[in-house]
This record gives structure tokens, sequence and C-alpha cells, in this order.
């Protein structure tokens, strides 16, 4: 069942062109990974997809019918949530205070803080995130402590595609695997996950379906299932035919 | 409180946790300066003594809390004394044409919020530094101050304003009492509200505030202005009082302002701060001043003791987690 629906979409900055006729789908309940070098178009796909820019042509269907988001807002309104690069936490804030961070509950004109902690500790209780507690500040937690935050953050709030950009890329080996476990408790949840990876084997691992980029088109996609690390390798450098 | 659990590193004790004391900075210096003078003078403690350290902290007390917001987003208003001095000018401008104290008290608050809706508009929407804007307001605000009152003071007699600065509730002189509420006022709209919440994300990092839709912004427009209008209330017990609304400069306003909110423990870089510390940071640059009066110390020294205070705080700071 296909939950969003990327048809020809193109777009260009200036003389770059960088997305070149895309179309991929992304379904419910699965693990989608992006694959590509840097420079490939992921990044401007997914933000395509999270409503900072708007494609050229194409366009882009979420739950069957065509989306036009005008801003990161109306994809979130939506139910679509990007964990960035960046994690985009405020370390000088506790962990609840992130979570809900311009989605503060209040009462009246006063903050519902009392809600929003026991809250906060249910959300990280239901994806059984290990963090230290929601009051303890997001500058005193471990790289993949605050992953999982911002993992959290987006799983809340009902969404219903969660894209990850290198969810994994700064952390060890055994903080991979937690937010791993992590990615795949949202999908068994029934939400949609984007997975923007270099590690093919995290990606063989996770996912479900994969889609190769190169030179802002795609090139490719397959089963995870029906393919090797190899023949993903091979898409991405190109040494294997494409369309 | 369940803070310390599993990943977090057990809490030294509090006295041997540098950090406890860089957080406490001014409430720690506060107590010290007090037993030290407390101890040399036996009437620093005196009711009337204390009376007067209250009276005189309170408008540095309200300039330093808007200062606190403009600071905690990860700004600096360098205009806040200048501000001042402007509404004054303003106040006494309707003085001198016989408006009513209330008209005149309304004009002040205005001029400061234009002034600090200016400097906010230029540094949220125009995106120029934070320094640049307020240091051109400093200049800009003290300019027409002088051109309005014409470089001439107004003697500004009236029996509503007088009570402002002579009167109060009980031995708490009114000036004191609207230092207060302001503070407290100014706590819960920092902790208790979402705007307050906003300012602190959008001074510890401004990316992830606009990543979760945050207007930079806004928030930057909003701080200044408050503080403009702070600069105004100030203004209005500059005027009560000295009595008058004159276009002087007030410079040590501005830097006792700076020092009272990095005594207090707010973060230069942002996105970390409280009230309660820069108002401590602003009673105790007062008790220091009125301290070292009373010792019979040249006010010449004065400053170089603001300065030492001050960067001994700082260095505190170094400690922080």
């Amino acid at each position: 069942m296909s939950l969003m629906k990327v048809e020809g979409v193109s777009l260009a900055f200036g003389s770059v062109q960088a997305l070149r006729d895309v179309t991929l789908d992304i379904a419910a309940g699965e693990i989608t990974a992006l694959v590509g070098d840097n420079g490939a178009g992921k990044s401007t796909l997914v933000r395509c997809m999270a409503g900072v820019h708007r494609p050229d042509s194409g366009r882009i269907l979420f739950d069957g019918s065509p989306v036009e988001f005008r801003s990161a807002e109306g994809a979130r309104a939506a139910g679509i949530e990007t964990v960035h690069q960046n994690l985009a936490l405020v370390e000088d804030l506790t962990v609840w205070q992130n979570l809900f961070l311009n989605r503060e509950l209040v009462r009246g004109p006063f903050l519902d803080r009392k809600a929003m902690r026991a809250r906060a500790g249910e959300m990280v209780a239901e994806l059984a995130v290990n963090v230290p507690a929601v009051t303890a500040r997001v500058r005193r937690l471990s790289g993949g402590q605050r992953q999982a935050v911002a993992i959290c953050r987006a799983a809340g709030f009902d969404s219903r595609l969660v894209i990850m950009d290198e969810p994994t890329a700064a952390l060890g080996v055994q903080e991979t695997a937690r937010v791993e476990t992590l990615i795949r408790t949202l999908r068994d949840d029934g939400r949609a996950v984007l997975l923007i990876s270099h590690d093919f084997a995290q990606v063989l691992r996770l996912s479900d379906q994969v889609w190769v980029m190169r030179g802002g088109r795609c090139v490719g996609g397959m089963r995870t299932k029906d393919t090797t690390g190899d023949e993903i390798v091979s898409l991405v450098t190109g040494t294997k035919g494409s369309t | 409180m369940t803070a310390h659990a599993t990943a977090a590193p057990p809490a030294p004790a509090f006295w041997r946790d540098p950090g406890q004391w860089a957080d406490r900075a001014a409430a720690v210096g506060l107590v010290v300066l007090v037993v030290i003078f407390q101890i040399a003078n036996p009437t620093f403690l005196s009711a009337g003594n204390i009376r007067s350290m209250l009276v005189a902290s309170a408008i540095l007390v309200v300039l330093s809390i808007g200062q606190a917001f403009v600071v905690a987003t990860g700004g600096i208003d360098l205009s806040v004394a200048s501000t001042m001095t402007f509404a004054a000018v303003l106040f006494g401008f309707g003085f001198s044409r016989g408006w009513g104290v209330l008209a005149c008290c309304l004009l002040a608050l205005v001029g400061g919020g234009l002034v600090g809706l200016a400097c906010g508009v230029l540094v949220g929407r125009g995106r120029i530094t934070d320094f640049v804007v307020t240091l051109g307001a400093l200049s800009a605000a003290s300019g027409a101050a002088l051109v309005i009152a014409d470089g001439k003071p107004v003697t500004v007699i009236d029996a509503g304003l007088l009570a402002l600065s002579a009167g109060g509730i009980g031995p708490i002189g009114w000036s004191v009492v609207i230092a207060a509420v302001l503070a407290v006022g100014a706590h819960v709209l920092l902790f208790r509200t979402r705007l307050g919440t906003h300012v602190l994300a959008v001074g510890g990092n401004p990316e992830a505030a606009t990543a979760t839709g945050i207007s930079v912004a806004r928030i930057k427009t909003v701080v200044y202005t408050l503080s403009g209008v702070l600069a105004g209330i100030a203004a209005i017990l500059l005027v009560s009082r000295v009595g008058a609304a004159e276009p002087a400069s007030n410079t040590s306003f501005l830097l006792n302002s700076v020092a009272a909110v990095v005594l207090g423990g707010v973060s230069l870089a942002g996105g970390r701060g409280t009230i309660t510390g820069p108002v401590l940071g602003a009673l105790l640059l007062t008790a220091l001043a009125n301290g070292l009066t009373l010792l019979g110390v040249s006010p010449f020294y004065q400053p170089l003791a603001v300065g030492i205070v001050v960067v001994a705080a700082a260095f505190l700071t170094r400690w922080r987690r």
C-alpha cells in the first residue's frame, strides 16, 4: 500500500539540475531506503517531500491525493516528520522541552508542564528509548540518546512518514544497534520510514525497499530481499546499466 | 525528581561542585559582600540603608530584566541606557507642554518600545548583527534625546510622581514594588509560557528552533521590544527619582545592566538564563557601590571594583556544565 508517491519530479537551482524526472514510492508500514553518492539529489528530494522545496515539475501524492506543501509546517501538519542530520535539538533545554518544542501544551496562557512531562515520559516509554530522564538536559545525553530523542519527537504527534537523514552516521556500534531497533519499532507501529544511509550493510539489514539515486535521477528500485550489496554499489557508482 | 538517573554521573556534593557556584555567582557574591560590609560597618544592614539600597537598585533591576531576555536569545542590547534617556526626555517633552503625568508615562513607554521594536526588526528581519544595531541605537537614541530636549533638562514636579519615589507600601518604596512585580512577571514569562521557551530555544540553537517552525525573527523582535518598553519604565522611575528629565548619557546603566546579567549567570552565547540571577546581580552591584561609599572609599574606585567583580564572575562560568 503506497503512502507517498513521487511522480516525475524535477527541480533546478539556477543552472544546476538537482532532480531529473524522479519517480518512486514509499509504502506504509515499511522501511524504505534511499541511497546514492553525495550530490546525487537525495537531500533535495527529501526536502521536496518535507515541504522545504517545491518541485519545478511533477507531483507528490500523499495518501492518494496530490499535495503541495508550502512549508515544513504544512508537511508536518500532514504527518511527515524529518529527523535532521544535525539533530535539531536545543542542548540547554530538557528532553521534554525538546519533545514539545513549538508544540507545547498550554493551559490558558501558561505551559502545562506537568502534562508535558507525563506525556514525554509515555512517548519515551512507548519506544523503549534509553534516556536517563525526561527532565535531564539534552547537553548531558550521549549522541545515541540524542538521536533517540530526535526520533522520538518525529514519531510522536501521530506522524505517518518519518524521514531520517543518516540517523547513525555519528554513532558507535552499540548506539547504532539501539537506534536501528528504534527504527524497526517505528515500522512495526505502522509508520512508514524513509531512511537515507551511506551504510549499505545497514540498508540491507533494515529496509524493505531500496531506491538508488545518481546524478539527480532515480536509477533503480528493488526489494531488499532480492538484491545484494554489490548490486546497490554498482547502481550507485553507475557501473551497472541504468535507465 | 529523577533527573539523576542511569547515564548521568552522580552529582558531587553541592559545595564541592564548581558548576553550582557558577550558577549562583550573584547570590554567593551578594552574601559575601553583605558579610564583609556588615563587619566593616554595622550600619550597612540597618533598615534605612537596606531601604535606600533597594530604591537605588530599582532602575538597574528593570533594565537588567530586559537585558536578560535579549542576552538569552544570544543577542546584546547596548541601547538600554540611551533608550531610557530618550524615553525620559520624551516624558519631559510632554510634561513641559502641560500634559498629564499619565500621558507622559505612556509617551515614555511607547517611545522606549518603538526604539526596541526598531532594533528588533533590524536584527530579526534585517539580519544585522545585534551588536551593530544596538550600538547604532545607542548613539541614535542619545542623539535624539539631545535634539528633543535641546540639551536642557526639564524639571518635573508632580505630586503623583513624587509619591512614586518617596511613598510605598510600608517601608518598601513604590519603585521597588514595581521592579519586584516586573521581575516576578518576567520569571513567569520566561519559564511558564511558550514565548519564554522559544526565547531560550532561539538562543540555544537557532537552527533547531527554526526547524521546529519557531520564527527567530519574531522572537528577536519581541525581546528587543520588551527591553525597550522596560527601558521606558526605567525612564519613569528615573524621572521620578531625579525630579527632572535630563538628556544625560547614563552610560553606567548600560555597563551595569550587562554586568548584572553576566553576574546572574545568563550565558552571553544565549540559550541559558534566569531572571533571579540578573536581579541578584543588580542588587550586588548596588550593594557594592553603597558599601564602598559607606566605608568612605572614593567613588573613583567603584568602576574598578565593578570590573573586578564582573570578570571574577565570568571566570566562574568556566565550570558551568
